[in-house]
């Protein structure tokens, strides 16, 4: 074989470069789901806490389509049967009062960004 | 039986052919009864109308210009600005959904020198709502639509900010979001988005309002000088007015049938 060693090395520095996330993370406390404050005023929500937490990005996606595009405002819930305003501020702000402390603190640790609230106002918001 | 490639060949092409056509019908236009879009030629939305809902087969509004004054049309313009988040900004990128404006600039064609002294001297200006809507055609992401009941809106979440609507758009009747619009407002109403910088936004007749069974805004607080209802209807207050007065509309000979009328 031609070139042994360079081969050797190079192919020691990519293992090391490919295995970097594994290894640099020993040690380091495993991922844990933050503390989120839950309502005081609701038990339930729209769905069950299961589907909220996996889908609720994709409801949201769902619910804007359908009321803007489709002037559909209610959402019938499978888990409670009980009829619901489709609306960030009309119905999840009631009970999640403090979007601080629900949707940042998850979405803050998983680093993802969502931009409902450039348009959407926190009625307990910021002043920025 | 044999079969010759010639033949073969044939009815292979025209079975290509006729596979081709439904898909490429249905990528051309869309019916109005689905909820579905078509490629080229802009589709109505269906109006799924909730139980309080307002409806109408096509919703129109009057303006009586001899009822507006100055105060009505501040009051119109504040409430219709402070419901929808609509900033105040000094200079040239200020945002509007419905304006006071001289009567020459709204009617290029149909006024002249010679009015009548009493005559108003300005109305309000807002979107026409068309029933040939020129942005609606060239948004090329259909982040303006037109619903069935002849209502122009806009889905603030698809816009992104070409302008081509406002270069289509023969009113001014829509601006632009130069910058982060929050800087610029004093109050914010939460149960009302704001925009965000980079977006088109327009007058919406009140979509919202209309959904939870409330006139529009501006109807509301306008002192009888604004009527609001079904083109449709011959006996709706607008068809009463418009069949009793005579009535203008802006630029008629564009082609886009406004359905915004001024009594004169």
């Amino acid at each position: 074989m031609y070139d042994k060693n360079k081969i050797l090395i190079g192919l020691a520095v990519f293992v090391v470069f490919m295995t970097y996330p594994f290894w640099n993370n020993i040690g380091s406390a495993a991922y844990q789901r933050p503390e989120i404050e839950k309502p005081k005023n609701a038990k339930e929500c729209v769905e069950s806490v299961e589907f909220m937490r996996s889908e609720h990005m994709a409801m949201l996606n769902d619910w804007r389509d359908e009321v803007v595009r489709d002037g559909v405002h209610e959402y019938h819930s499978t888990a409670n049967h009980q009829v619901f305003q489709k609306s960030l501020t009309k119905t999840c702000i009631k009970c999640h009062e403090n979007k601080d402390q629900f949707c940042d603190k998850c979405h803050a640790t998983v680093s993802v960004n969502p931009y409902c609230w450039d348009c959407h106002v926190d009625p307990k918001g910021e002043k920025k | 039986m044999k079969t010759l490639r010639r033949n073969f060949l044939k009815i292979a092409a025209v079975a290509v052919l006729g596979w081709g056509v439904r898909p490429a019908s249905q990528l051309l236009a869309s019916s109005g009864g689905e909820s579905s879009e078509g490629l080229l030629f802009a589709s109505r939305h269906k109006v799924h109308a909730g139980p309080n809902a307002l409806k109408a087969s096509r919703w129109a509004m009057v303006i009586d210009t001899a009822k507006l004054n100055e105060k009505v049309m501040e009051d119109i313009v504040h409430t219709c600005h402070s419901i929808h988040n609509v900033p105040s900004i000094p200079g040239n990128q200020n945002i509007k959904w419905i304006w006071e404006t001289h009567m020459d600039h709204l009617f290029l064609e149909d006024l002249h020198e010679y009015q009548p002294e009493a005559g108003a001297k300005s109305a309000l200006a807002l979107c026409n709502h068309c029933d040939n809507p020129p942005c609606v055609r060239v948004c090329p992401t259909k982040a303006t639509f037109q619903r069935e009941d002849g209502i122009v809106m806009m889905d603030f979440h698809r816009c992104i900010g070409c302008r081509y609507c406002m270069a289509g758009c023969p009113y001014g009747s829509r601006s632009f979001n130069f910058m982060d619009p929050r800087k610029h407002l004093e109050t914010t109403n939460p149960d009302f988005p704001t925009r965000t910088k980079g977006v088109v936004e327009k007058c919406e007749f009140c979509a919202e309002r209309l959904a939870e069974g409330k006139m529009p805004a501006c109807v509301e607080v306008s002192e009888g000088a604004l009527a609001f209802g079904d083109l449709a209807d011959p006996e709706s207050e607008v068809r009463k007015l418009l069949a009793e007065r005579f009535s203008i509309r802006r630029s008629p000979t564009l082609g886009t049938k406004p359905c915004v009328y001024y009594l004169v």
